[in-house]
């Protein structure tokens, strides 16, 4: 049977940092009141667009795969925030890589979209379609915050990551299962407007509201369906919550991440957390998290790991898979974002307010 | 289910999932001010209570909720409903 295999890894985080010491400046809030409820320190504000963080975490995947961007049959960009409406963030990424050969489209989960996009990738692979896709999650959601709104305006920040997926024969490595799941009902939930069709309208709903979550509900929804679709998505491979190797789940928020830990009886040292350092990169988490884990020796040979992810729509999602034998990069890139001698505040300041 | 006993349960998933010292929590305690609960403590609260105690609590519903005698008359009311 032929199956999906992760074969290389990149990321792209922008170099401004954004301290909750910053944002003491701009708004009612301190360090301490967003480090217990969240478990972030501090975020980075992109100074350029998500296709720029994109082609980047990109040209670090296939590197790392040891492959040419013309070798990529398929490029896919999951983002809620593309730069533009048209063209597809990943047509312009394409561009700015040189992956000449592949078809290309975005993915829209929110911030369960890289799970959304391994899965879509992974079965074009196993159906034969394709044998080699890019599938990258890049965000820029703090083009949308609501500086004002301490509940949300505090939680985001900017970056891309990027697994190359091949297609293997081999049973001992790949994708093994997923379970995608989603509830349209719960749309108010969490939601950024401003930018869709309704805008122009002008729905007193929106008036005065960018980025809008009840933090509660999404909490209490967020545990749940992480927990059951990680352990829906282990039955599916024949395997327990007893052998997963390392959870590296969506980096929303720590106590979020904690209590679904705790739900699947995992103990700290199985669980992935980089939230202190980027907030949540929405469909970027995970493959951030990926890289960096790899980069820090978590991941071995033959690990099983289990991707979990939640997000507005509402929208959720485990995957699980066993990594292969290699856990370097075959190449690395010297891909790099300009420069910028910006500060985090200074970036967050120039963004124009709706 | 006895009163008594739902507080006994509560007193011990107060200690077990939130980490609160045993001697600081009494029924008139409120859960930010004295034994220092924020908001999304008090939601791992309610989703250990909805789990030991096979109930639901909407979010409308606990949002009123401010001291540990107000969360057991919630619990209270919906198992013996």
């Amino acid at each position: 049977m032929t199956r999906a295999a992760i074969t290389g890894w990149g990321k792209c985080v922008p170099p401004a940092v954004l301290s909750n010491h910053d944002l003491e400046q701009v708004m009612d809030t301190n360090d301490e009141w967003i480090h217990t409820r969240s478990g972030i320190k501090e975020r980075r504000i992109a100074h350029v667009e998500v296709s720029d963080m994109a082609a980047v975490a990109g040209q670090h995947a296939i590197a790392a795969a040891g492959l040419e961007p013309e070798d990529i049959d398929m490029l896919l960009v999951c983002t809620c925030s593309p730069d533009r409406l048209i063209p597809s963030a990943a047509a312009m990424v394409q561009a700015k890589i040189g992956a000449h050969n592949a078809g290309t489209m975005d993915l829209n989960a929110a911030c369960t979209g890289f799970l959304y996009g391994l899965t879509a990738a992974a079965g074009l692979i196993a159906s034969g379609a394709i044998t080699r896709a890019l599938v990258i999650g890049a965000e820029k959601l703090t083009a949308f915050l609501n500086i004002g709104e301490r509940a949300t305006g505090v939680l985001f920040g900017d970056g891309a990551g990027a697994v190359v997926l091949e297609a293997t024969e081999n049973a001992n490595e790949g994708i093994l299962s997923t379970e995608l799941g989603s509830d349209g009902r719960m749309t108010e939930l969490l939601s950024v407007t401003h930018t869709g069709t309704e805008y122009p309208k002008g729905d007193p709903l929106y008036a005065e509201r960018t980025v809008y979550m009840e933090g509660r509900e999404i909490f209490r929804n967020a545990v749940v369906k992480m927990g059951e679709s990680a352990t829906n998505a282990l039955e599916k491979a024949g395997l327990t919550l007893a052998d997963v190797d390392l959870l590296i789940p969506h980096q929303a928020n720590v106590r979020i991440i904690d209590a679904t830990a705790k739900r699947m009886n995992l103990n700290p040292a199985q669980v992935y957390v980089n939230i202190a350092s980027y907030g949540n990169t929405s469909a970027a988490t995970i493959p951030i998290a990926l890289t960096e884990a790899l980069e820090e020796g978590r991941i071995k040979p033959g690990d099983v790991i289990v991707f979990v992810a939640f997000g507005g729509g509402l929208t959720w999602g485990g995957l699980a898979l066993r990594w292969g034998d290699r856990t370097e990069p075959i190449r690395t890139s010297d891909a790099a974002l300009p420069p910028t001698d910006k500060t985090g505040l200074e970036l967050l300041a120039a963004r124009p307010r709706v | 289910m006895e009163r008594s006993a739902i507080e006994s349960k509560m007193v011990d998933l107060l200690v077990e999932e939130l980490g609160i010292e045993r001697d600081k929590i009494t029924m008139a305690a409120k859960f930010e001010e004295d034994l220092e609960v924020d908001s999304l403590g008090v939601v791992e609260l309610l989703m250990a209570l909805e789990d030991n105690f096979d109930v639901n609590i909407p979010d409308e519903e606990a949002e009123a909720i401010t001291t540990v005698s107000e969360a057991v008359d919630i619990v209270e009311a919906k198992v013996n409903a």
